[in-house]
């Protein structure tokens, strides 16, 4: 079969917590804009210009990616999870509110993609030790709270989360 | 009938904070989140040079780009007298060049278009051609009678910007004349960016039916700043509305004006749309108000047995090609004379010269209170240095010579009268819960095997509350700060406060000094601040002072409600106000306490049943002139281990005894020291941004801006102690920076005392293993060589 | 921050996305993107046409092949795939070493060895791995495919030997030989980081515990990546003992040229070469001797 022409439009449908939506965007529009502007999910916020922040942090089929460096084109057909998706049905996730009980936010701004991350690595590991949600955490940069909170606050998540909610499935 | 106690938790309570809602969920209101309707973005075009001539601007090709809608030049600024600014130090910055460009990344055009890519597109297409010039890197060198002028506009002709000195030379001379030992040292300390994760940017935008600007922008200090804009722009003051709407984090970097702002505003005027301007964190790191950068001789002389004789310092302050530091007036050198530290210090000189150089201007920012960074890690350092030298304990030689609990108010000899501290307990403290002569010993047992551990101590005083109007001014505003509660009816309250916070948990602290004043419950006080037109004035947050200033005029406010409240207590209890007290978050008759009323009750009274002769309502303002600044303080201990394959420190164990007087949360106190910490471990071990001989930027990205992940950050330990201040009125003192300023040294003298017995007497930061490692050569026990 | 304008392909097969490279002039591959992604959002690439291989089918296998006698990868594998790979941990411990120290766990979530090993940059983890690990990748082109050794791969800093229009489509690696260990020691200045210097080693033992076969690869320690052959060779029947290992170490600073940047100068990069190295023997030779390190 040929291979598909170069476009310089594409279709793009995603799932973005639970709600799909389709478009035609330009092949570089980075996928974080393309939640936060096009989508108008602005929980997901940028913090940097050469991947090394990890503030964009969202959810990509259940994997955590940073979505400054993925293009929106890549998402075709996926299902994203943004931080405006945690919350259930009024009922904060434990992980949001491991945060609120342990302080582990201050100016909020890492939050979204801290909270991201954190999901996906309790979901592959329930009940990790202090050094693996360190190593967990270490794509997302923090300034203003120094870690300490946001450890205790993972810690208080993954206590209360129960294996089948932590990878997602409803109960 | 019995009534339960309300949950008034105010002061010293750990409320859960009122602003965590928003934020965990996503719906957080930063700048990047407004998108307003017609609005345009804006991108910066900027200099690869430190130092050229522009020959020409083109902007054709820019504006064929497809929703290009302007590109604005230093000229078309000029036309309306734009072109410079004045700082918040008295000097002049460009705000977009006309002939000449003096650092690396400064903005030389705007491009203003229908969207973000096609704003960057159009910044990729300008042409400018420069005709490069030496730069001025070496702020040493630039004080040299040949050295290329980074300011030729300015009238001095010299790259020299001001002389600052302050106490008696000649009785310091003597004093370290006299001495029987002297120890001195040259100190630098980089220059390093506050990097909050938001960056910096606004949305200008003007309405022509009613005339007026309205600028939401990630500000420390909004009045202070549509001030400024007024004065600057000649639009009145009250046609301009600043809004900090949330701020992701500011450390002192939010508080300059930007030349992006001024021209997002001109951008605005001149387009009639709303226009966005968000800086990319290249642009951040490389353009935007840097902290540090000084360049330090101490000298430090004492007796033979350890008593401190005299402290003389001089310093080069490199403030890039302009002055734009945000200190107070009168202090272009911060309050960098608080160098005498913890200490009873005999005497003391200080003199500062602050030079131009090439590199973007500032610079305080980075959460540091005005200099007082650099003078603490000046006088731990000498401290240490002295120790070594006497062959003293570091602990032992600090309890010798701090300043005593009964000294205080203590007025140093560099002029500040300290309000309160108990140094010795909280040395103490820290020495005991890290387990001090323990440790000695283990370094003992670990030395003799050749393996690297230090214990290092940092015992600082902060200043912070800037200020009484008598001595502190920023552009000739005073210092004061200012709340204003209003009691609704049914018991609630709102607070408008003249501070602004970025993280620090206003909304939260704020309603709890309300809440403890008041008998209301916390949850039922609501904060707002950030908003020109509707907050009173205030000179805004940074440099720790939102507890000591606004904070007081909070809890005066409240009490000036409270006085109106006895009377309508009074009224209701058919007595006299003298007859009453506050006791239990009540008015109750003394010796009758059934006959009470709560201020809910009072609240109601005020609107429906007030005395003749009295005004209804319950509420207040107060603009609070502080009668001095406030002294937090602590001990801080740090544990290293150094990898002798590699040069890597490890830090093993930290522990910070931290006293900010009154606590107000002590969650979100000890928030601030985990953070303010992280903040010290960075510049000890990780960041600098520096200069190449071309002016070329090294760490003007995060691939080489080295911010702490949760992996290089211990786990810090806190603990405290509580020493109120006694002019505040609720004993508080403010803490945000405390950590920043009391870790660098610890972990400094933690490093320099693993290596001290190889002769290590001084390690400048950041200790990055290669500089270890190079120690570690010289001294013949790096495990690998090349 | 904002990438140039490009045209964009994601075809679903491997014979698509090589006639695409071949019809399109300075196209690039996007597999995992966290190399290029970056550089395009600074404008240091512009490559007019994107080829996203991510919609190809049945590339992301780790498996082995008794056949071939290798270890066969497809192009999809990204990094985190081998840390959470039991047949990785438990036999590939080099490779198992190596994947966990890549980038940050977000970055690790995405980016492919194969496009590591494409980009030709000397700081990738995974090119050092494999050269220690006498690896080789398949590239398949419009007139079918070649195996190019990892020694024959590198040419200058982000310069490869393989043609615009071929695509790796698997990396290999040899099966490992019964008393086999090999380590990965990578110095960074933080987490994320790329290496200040990295160095792969892969020892064999002999049945009397000497070292039969030895595996040197050297990241970020040169313009391209380096098999430290002098060192390599030196070890082969000689005692598993710490003066060898320092020989060892010191042979593979010599093959190093590394240069002088904010990681470091070049004395320092050199020295680390060597601590490096003989960190990486160490454990590699516990390893192979059936120990945990």
């Amino acid at each position: 079969m040929n291979p598909p022409v170069p476009a310089d439009r594409v279709s793009v449908t995603v799932t973005v917590n639970g709600e799909s939506h389709t478009a035609e965007v330009e092949p570089r529009l980075l996928l974080v804009h393309f939640l936060r502007e096009d989508l108008n999910l602005t929980g997901t916020h940028i913090g940097c210009d050469t991947s090394n922040c990890g503030a964009c942090t969202v959810l990509v089929d259940g994997t955590a990616l940073k979505s400054c460096t993925l293009l929106a084109v890549q998402a075709d057909g996926s299902s994203i999870e943004t931080v405006e998706g945690l919350e259930q049905n009024g009922q904060l996730h434990p992980l949001q509110e491991g945060f609120l009980q342990e302080h582990g936010l201050q100016c909020g701004f890492c939050t979204p993609g801290m909270l991201l991350s954190a999901k996906a690595l309790l979901a592959a590991n329930a009940s990790p030790s202090e050094e693996e949600i360190r190593r967990g955490i270490s794509g997302n940069l923090c300034r203003c709270t120094g870690y300490v909170n946001i450890v205790k606050a993972i810690q208080y998540g993954a206590a209360r989360l129960s294996p089948a909610e932590a990878v997602g499935v409803s109960q | 009938m019995t009534e339960t106690v309300p949950q008034i938790r105010g002061l010293g309570h750990s409320v859960k904070r009122k602003e965590d809602p928003r934020f965990l969920r996503g719906k957080g209101n930063y700048i990047d989140d407004l998108k307003l309707p017609g609005m345009l973005y804006m991108d910066i075009v900027r200099s690869p040079y430190p130092h050229a001539r522009i020959v020409g601007i083109d902007a054709s090709e820019a504006l064929k780009v497809p929703g290009v809608a302007a590109v604005v030049t230093g000229k078309d600024l000029e036309a309306a007298g734009l072109a410079w600014m004045p700082t918040l130090m008295s000097d002049t910055q460009m705000v977009l060049p006309t002939d000449h460009v003096v650092y690396q990344s400064q903005e030389v055009a705007v491009v203003v278009a229908t969207s973000r890519y096609a704003a960057a597109d159009g910044v990729t297409a300008v042409n400018v051609e420069y005709e490069p010039l030496p730069p001025v890197i070496d702020p040493i060198k630039a004080l040299e009678p040949d050295a290329p002028l980074v300011r030729p506009d300015k009238e001095k002709q010299s790259n020299h910007i001001w002389h600052w000195e302050v106490g008696d030379r000649a009785a310091t001379e003597e004093a370290l004349n006299s001495a029987d030992v002297v120890v001195e040292q040259d100190i630098y300390i980089p220059r390093i960016h506050v990097a909050s994760i938001e960056t910096c940017g606004c949305v200008a935008s003007f309405d022509r039916i009613s005339g007026k600007l309205t600028i939401w922008m990630t500000t420390q200090a909004p009045h202070a700043i549509r001030t400024v804009f007024s004065l600057v722009s000649k639009i009145p003051e009250h046609k301009i509305r600043v809004i900090s709407p949330d701020i992701g984090g500011g450390f002192g970097g939010k508080v300059p004006v930007y030349p992006g702002y001024v021209c997002a505003v001109v951008a605005a005027l001149t387009t009639g749309k709303p226009v966005k301007w968000i800086e990319d964190r290249s642009e951040n790191l490389q353009a935007d108000s840097f902290a540090r950068d000084y360049h330090i001789h101490a000298e430090l002389g004492a007796d033979r047995s350890g008593k401190m004789r005299g402290l003389r310092i001089k310093t080069i302050a490199d403030h890039g090609a302009a002055d734009a530091a945000a200190n107070p007036s009168k202090f272009p050198a911060g309050l960098f004379s608080i160098v005498t530290g913890s200490y009873d210090m005999p005497q003391a000189y200080v003199e500062v010269d602050g030079v131009y150089t090439n590199k973007p201007p500032g610079g305080v920012a980075y959460r540091c209170s005005f200099r007082v960074t650099e003078a603490v890690h000046t006088i731990e350092r000498m401290v240490d240095t002295l120790a070594l030298k006497l062959d003293m304990d570091p602990a032992d030689l600090r309890m010798k010579n701090f300043i005593q609990p009964e000294q205080f108010p203590y007025k140093s000899v560099l002029g500040w009268e300290y309000d309160s501290g108990n140094y010795p307990a909280a040395l103490q403290k820290a020495l005991d819960r890290i387990g001090y002569q323990e440790l000695r010993r283990e370094q003992s047992e670990k030395r003799a095997r050749g393996e690297l551990m230090g214990i290092g101590i940092s015992t600082f005083t902060e200043i912070v509350g800037a200020g009484p109007s008598h001595t502190f001014d920023i552009l000739g505003i005073k210092m004061f700060d200012s709340a204003e509660i209003r009691v609704h009816p049914t018991g609630s309250a709102i607070v408008r406060i003249g501070v602004q916070t970025q993280g620090q948990g206003h909304e939260t602290t704020f309603a709890q000094i309300v809440a403890e004043e008041l008998g209301l419950p916390v949850e039922n006080i609501e904060v707002e601040h950030g908003d020109t037109d509707t907050a009173p004035y205030g000179l805004g947050t940074y440099a720790s002072r939102s507890t000591p200033t606004a904070g007081a005029a909070t809890a005066i406010a409240a009490r000036k409600i409270r006085d109106k409240a006895a009377h309508l207590a009074a009224h209701l209890l058919e007595c006299s106000v003298d007859d009453l007290e506050w006791k239990d978050y009540r008015f109750q008759v003394k010796g009758a306490p059934e006959r009470s009323k709560s201020m809910p009750e009072l609240a109601f009274a005020a609107y429906t049943n007030h005395p003749l002769g009295m005004e209804a309502g319950l509420e207040a303002v107060t603009y609070y002139d502080p009668p001095n600044l406030t002294f937090p303080f602590g001990a801080y201990i740090c544990v290293v281990d150094i990898d002798r394959g590699t040069g890597e420190v490890h830090v093993r164990r930290f522990v910070a005894i931290d006293d900010c007087g009154t606590v107000i949360n002590p969650m979100i106190v000890e928030g601030q020291v985990h953070g303010g910490l992280t903040m010290g471990l960075a510049p000890a071990l990780y960041e600098q941004i520096w200069y190449d001989d071309d002016g070329n930027m090294h760490g003007g990205t995060l691939m080489d801006y080295l911010v702490p992940t949760a992996v290089e950050t211990p786990n810090w330990e806190t603990d405290r102690t509580v020493t109120p201040s006694p002019h505040h009125p609720i004993g508080a003192k403010g803490v945000g920076e405390s950590a920043t300023v009391g870790a660098p040294p610890a972990i400094v003298n933690a490093v320099v005392d693993a290596l001290s017995h190889l002769g290590v007497t001084h390690v400048d930061i950041p200790m990055t293993p290669p500089r270890i490692w190079r120690i570690l050569q010289e001294k013949g026990v790096a495990l690998a060589s090349s | 921050m904002i990438p140039a304008a490009f045209k964009y392909a994601a075809p679903t097969t491997v014979q698509q996305a090589v006639e695409l490279l071949s019809n399109n002039q300075d196209a690039k591959v996007l597999a995992g993107g966290h190399s290029l992604v970056p550089l395009m959002k600074l404008r240091l690439a512009t490559p007019p046409v994107l080829v996203d291989i991510n919609r190809i089918p049945d590339l992301n296998y780790i498996r082995e092949d008794s056949q071939l006698a290798k270890l066969r990868i497809g192009a999809l594998a990204r990094h985190n795939d081998f840390e959470q790979s039991a047949l990785i941990r438990d036999r590939y411990p080099l490779l198992w070493d190596t994947a966990r120290g890549i980038g940050d766990p977000l970055v690790r979530n995405r980016g492919t060895m194969a496009g590591a090993v494409a980009h030709g940059d000397p700081a990738a983890d995974w090119s050092a791995a494999l050269l220690a690990l006498d690896g080789e990748v398949v590239a398949t082109g419009p007139s079918g495919t070649r195996v190019v050794p990892l020694t024959e791969l590198y040419v200058a800093i982000l310069t490869t030997s393989l043609q615009p229009n071929e695509l790796i489509t698997e990396v290999r690696v040899p099966l490992p030989a019964p008393r086999s260990g090999g380590a990965y020691e990578k110095l960074e200045r933080k987490v994320g980081d790329y290496a200040v210097v990295g160095v792969a080693a892969q020892v064999v033992l002999a049945d009397g515990g000497s070292i039969a076969h030895a595996g040197i690869g050297l990241c970020n320690a040169a313009s391209t990546s380096v098999k430290a052959r002098q060192a390599e060779a030196f070890l082969v029947g000689k005692a598993a003992a710490p003066d060898n290992v320092n020989e060892a170490a010191r042979l593979a600073m010599e093959a190093s040229d590394p240069i002088e940047d904010d990681r470091g100068p070049v004395d320092y990069k050199r020295a680390m070469v060597r601590e490096l190295t003989r960190r990486a023997l160490a454990r590699a030779l516990e390893r192979a001797r059936g120990g945990a390190a």
